[in-house]
């Protein structure tokens, strides 16, 4: 599949990473940011998915074009799902 | 475009039959695989989705249900599960290399790791079943105030148990796929022990290290909308 | 091009490979999968088409007199339940499109022969699942599961016929995994995706909504269960629930589903226009775009069946245009074919008679989705017999109109064998006769004011269902004549040659019915898709020139 074979420093730079991410949004959410709390922590967490999906799952370096399609496209489908729900539940003003 | 009866002679052992070459089948592995990642995701996304309706409807009774999980359990399975997708990476790293006994102690070290997650999750349901926090007849709820907010009313309990209802049936569905993944993971170790991974076929690891990472990320979402609701009180 | 016909005994080929049940049930060709799906969705066509003889039975007349309403819940449930799940959605792409994804684009198998194979036993196990479920207590929910009812309220087999669901989604999504696959690594040399035959585009199109869409069924299936049983109170209002989270998420499934069951007919119809018009599909790349538009546009328009549910006006408002905008690419589609067949050379055989029907009926079944799309049109027909009337008009008009031609147009293939083209015009000519008669009069019962899924009904609106009954027996007589005498054919029909109606394609060009591994040679494709302006007309084809 990939040509290229990641070094193993950069899976454990990439890992050292994540461990660290993990440590500040914990603490990121003792810190009073109102509704940017939700905000920041989802950041966070995507940033770290971005470094798996990218790296350790080899993204970055795949010449597969499909394999970002397939990814994006059900990302977005998702994101259809949830914007397209919270459209009903966001606009019921009676309550 | 290979002419397959001149294939035959120099073809690996693991080349199956309907492809003409083993790059063929490695793409067909690989876009499988993919394709069955983003079934996953829909999968997920159905949970994530009540999730964040009933979030968007309840945020304060959440907050005040979210508060009785115990942070530092959970950032420590996040740790360990992302500890664990490091071991599988380098798993992989090793099968292509061909580094048979590496190989297998990293299979090994994701699988231990695995287990200790769900060890770590266990802890964390009975804490839950002991307080009367699981959904159902006996399920019971009282929020404790929270500092700094008195003013607040206290959790409306039908919405709090719809917080647990979702924490159990997202968790318990990652925990499902941490289950198959390590029996995945055990079958893995076994063949690789037996040297049936090389260089020039190791798909099977690739394609479970995958999977392996999808339930990272998965885990990776789950841990700050489940248990950093609203700490900073 | 052989143009004598090879009897099929006398040479090697998928079905006398092996012999003995082993070499069927543990099959990886992807053509005897096909046919172990064909035989099993009949025989739960079977199943739901009794469940719908007893429906129309006890609608003869106005009161309630041959079941009981628990009964007739049960069966109006376990009608829509089985022939969605366990025929439509299954039916082309797991018979034809099985056996032919290969031969068209020139492969030997799909991408995973052994995971098709499991596919085909995780819908037997549902099917077991679902007959157990029958037999044990029925389900009385309606094929749509609302709760609270399903989950607090029903005393029926609701966890089994989930967990059933649940199976077959899976069976589904492996299917649709294989395809998309398949499509992408294993096209012969030369196959570029222009040249494929837009009932892979079709397919393809079909694939992505299985994909996609399936999951979310699962995980609903599976909220409902943990409901039932544990009584989680997600979708329950008593305990801080909303039933329409339910329906938001089993309609984001469910609606593309109903895509899932016409895209392939769609491109079914396409491959049986070009042919019998004996010329190339106008406008190819709209209607390859189309099909995939009609997937991505099907995603967005869910709620269409929520209107009077509760849900905001606002949401109401967006997924009303949402509705109309999809009757776009499929009025495309119409478009196309008719343009097709303009100045072609048409021929009225069977598979043909079955498009013209599809188009027809596609059209009418259309254009009342479109009434059903506007608001104040659907505050006041939706839950009546008008939208029985519409979907089966999409459902049984179309997407089993579009089986049926496509099973009597590749028979040669799939079998050796012609059928009697006689008896299949006539059967033809019974199901569209059959079909109308049981489903117009729906329309009018429905704007009348009939509600469905009501098991008496006021004297008024009788005669009409006395039409709709005749019409549905009529319909069942059009539907066994193929069964009859495709089986007959197989041991008494004229053999057939390679390519009998003269039909662009790559399946065309091997054996009927084709070696194991479908080509002698692996083919070289070096010409466009429906060429027809150089294949001549063969002597098969019934036309009166």
């Amino acid at each position: 599949m990939s040509e290229h074979i990641v070094s193993r420093k950069l899976y454990v730079a990439i890992g050292t990473t994540l461990l660290v991410l993990t440590a500040t949004t914990v603490g990121i959410a003792f810190i009073n940011l109102g509704p940017f709390n939700t905000i920041v922590a989802l950041s966070i967490a995507t940033a770290k998915a971005l470094l798996v999906i990218l790296f350790f799952m080899h993204v970055k370096y795949t010449s597969e074009k499909m394999t970002r399609v397939v990814i994006v496209a059900a990302v977005f489908w998702l994101l259809l799902l949830l914007a397209l729900s919270m459209a009903d539940y966001g606009t019921r003003l009676w309550h | 475009m290979h002419d397959s009866s001149a294939a035959v002679e120099t073809h690996s052992p693991a080349l199956r039959h309907h492809f003409a070459d083993m790059e063929q089948q490695r793409d067909a592995a690989s876009l499988g695989m993919w394709l069955f990642l983003s079934t996953e995701i829909m999968f997920f996304g159905g949970l994530f989705c009540a999730y964040l309706i009933y979030r968007y409807l309840h945020f304060n009774d959440f907050a005040a249900a979210s508060q009785t999980l115990d942070i530092r359990l959970g950032a420590i399975n996040t740790g360990v599960l992302i500890l664990s997708s490091l071991t599988v990476a380098l798993a992989v790293h090793a099968a292509q290399k061909g580094q048979r006994k590496p190989l297998v102690g990293y299979l090994l070290a994701t699988l231990v790791l695995g287990l200790v997650f769900l060890g770590i999750k266990g802890v964390e349901y009975a804490d839950k079943f002991e307080h009367h926090h699981v959904p159902g007849p006996s399920f019971h709820f009282e929020s404790v105030p929270v500092k700094g907010h008195a003013e607040m009313p206290p959790a409306e309990s039908s919405h709090a148990e719809l917080f647990f209802s979702l924490y159990f049936a997202m968790t318990g569905m990652h925990a499902l796929h941490m289950i198959i993944g390590i029996g995945l993971f055990s079958v893995l170790t076994f063949f690789a022990w037996k040297g049936r991974y090389t260089p020039e076929y190791n798909t099977p690891i690739e394609n479970a290290g995958l999977y392996w990472h999808f339930v990272d990320i998965i885990w990776i979402y789950l841990f700050p909308l489940l248990y950093l609701i609203s700490r900073h009180h | 091009m052989a143009t004598a016909a090879f009897p099929a005994s006398e040479r090697e080929h998928y079905l006398n490979k092996d012999y003995g049940i082993r070499s069927w049930l543990l099959t990886t060709d992807h053509k005897r999968i096909a046919l172990l799906y064909l035989l099993s969705i009949t025989f739960f066509f079977f199943i739901g088409g009794f469940f719908a003889l007893l429906i129309r039975l006890e609608l003869l007349t106005p009161a309630g007199d041959l079941v009981q309403a628990d009964t007739y819940n049960k069966l109006f449930t376990m009608h829509g339940q089985v022939m969605i799940f366990f025929f439509l959605i299954p039916s082309i792409p797991a018979v034809l499109g099985n056996f032919l994804v290969p031969l068209m684009i020139g492969a030997k198998d799909l991408a995973f022969p052994r995971i098709n194979l499991l596919s085909w036993y995780l819908y037997i196990i549902a099917g077991v699942m679902m007959l157990h479920a029958m037999l044990t207590g029925g389900v009385d929910t309606g094929w749509t599961f609302y709760t609270p009812f399903s989950t607090a309220f029903s005393n029926t087999r609701v966890i089994e016929a989930g967990l059933s669901i649940f199976v077959a989604g899976f069976s589904s999504i492996l299917t649709g995994l294989n395809f998309v696959v398949t499509i992408h690594r294993m096209r012969a040399p030369g196959m570029t995706w222009s040249r494929l035959p837009l009932f892979i585009w079709a397919l393809y199109a079909t694939s992505i909504i299985q994909l996609l869409g399936t999951p979310v069924l699962a995980i609903t299936l599976v909220l409902v269960v943990l409901e039932r049983a544990f009584h989680f109170g997600i979708f329950d209002p008593t305990q801080g629930g909303d039933p329409l989270l339910f329906q938001h998420l089993f309609w984001f499934y469910s609606h593309p589903a109903v895509y899932i069951m016409i895209l392939p007919s769609m491109g079914v119809v396409t491959e049986i226009i070009a042919c019998f018009s004996r010329k190339r599909i106008f406008g190819y790349k709209f209607v390859a775009l189309a099909s995939i538009g009609i997937a991505v546009l099907g995603f967005l328009v869910w709620a269409h069946h929520m209107f009077v549910a509760g849900i905001s006006l606002y949401s109401a408002l967006i997924f009303s245009i949402l509705s109309y905008l999809v009757a776009v690419p499929s009025a495309i589609k119409v478009f196309n074919w008719t343009a097709t067949m303009y100045k072609g050379s048409i021929s009225f055989s069977t598979p043909m008679l079955y498009a013209f029907g599809f188009i027809g009926l596609f059209t009418m079944g259309g254009m009342t989705g479109l009434f059903l799309a506007c608001l104040g049109v659907d505050v006041h027909v939706t839950d009546t017999y008008f939208v029985v009337a519409h979907f089966h008009y999409i459902m049984v008009g179309s997407a089993v109109m579009g089986y049926l031609g496509g099973m009597h147009f590749w028979w040669p293939k799939i079998s050796g064998r012609m059928y009697p083209e006689g008896w299949g015009r006539l059967a033809a000519l019974t199901v569209f006769i059959g079909f109308n008669l049981t489903f117009f009069p729906q329309f009018i019962l429905g704007y009348m004011g009939m509600p469905r899924r009501y098991w008496q009904y006021p004297p008024e609106f009788q005669i009409l269902n006395v039409l709709s009954t005749a019409g549905s027996t009529i319909l069942a007589v059009g539907y066994v004549l193929p069964m009859v005498y495709f089986l007959w054919s197989m041991r008494y029909g004229k053999h057939a040659t390679d390519n009998p109606w003269g039909a662009a394609g790559l399946e065309w060009k091997t054996a009927s019915p084709p070696p194991t591994f479908n080509f002698d040679e692996p083919p070289q494709v070096s010409w466009e898709a429906y060429d027809y302006e150089h294949i001549p007309a063969p002597e098969e084809v019934p036309v009166a020139r």
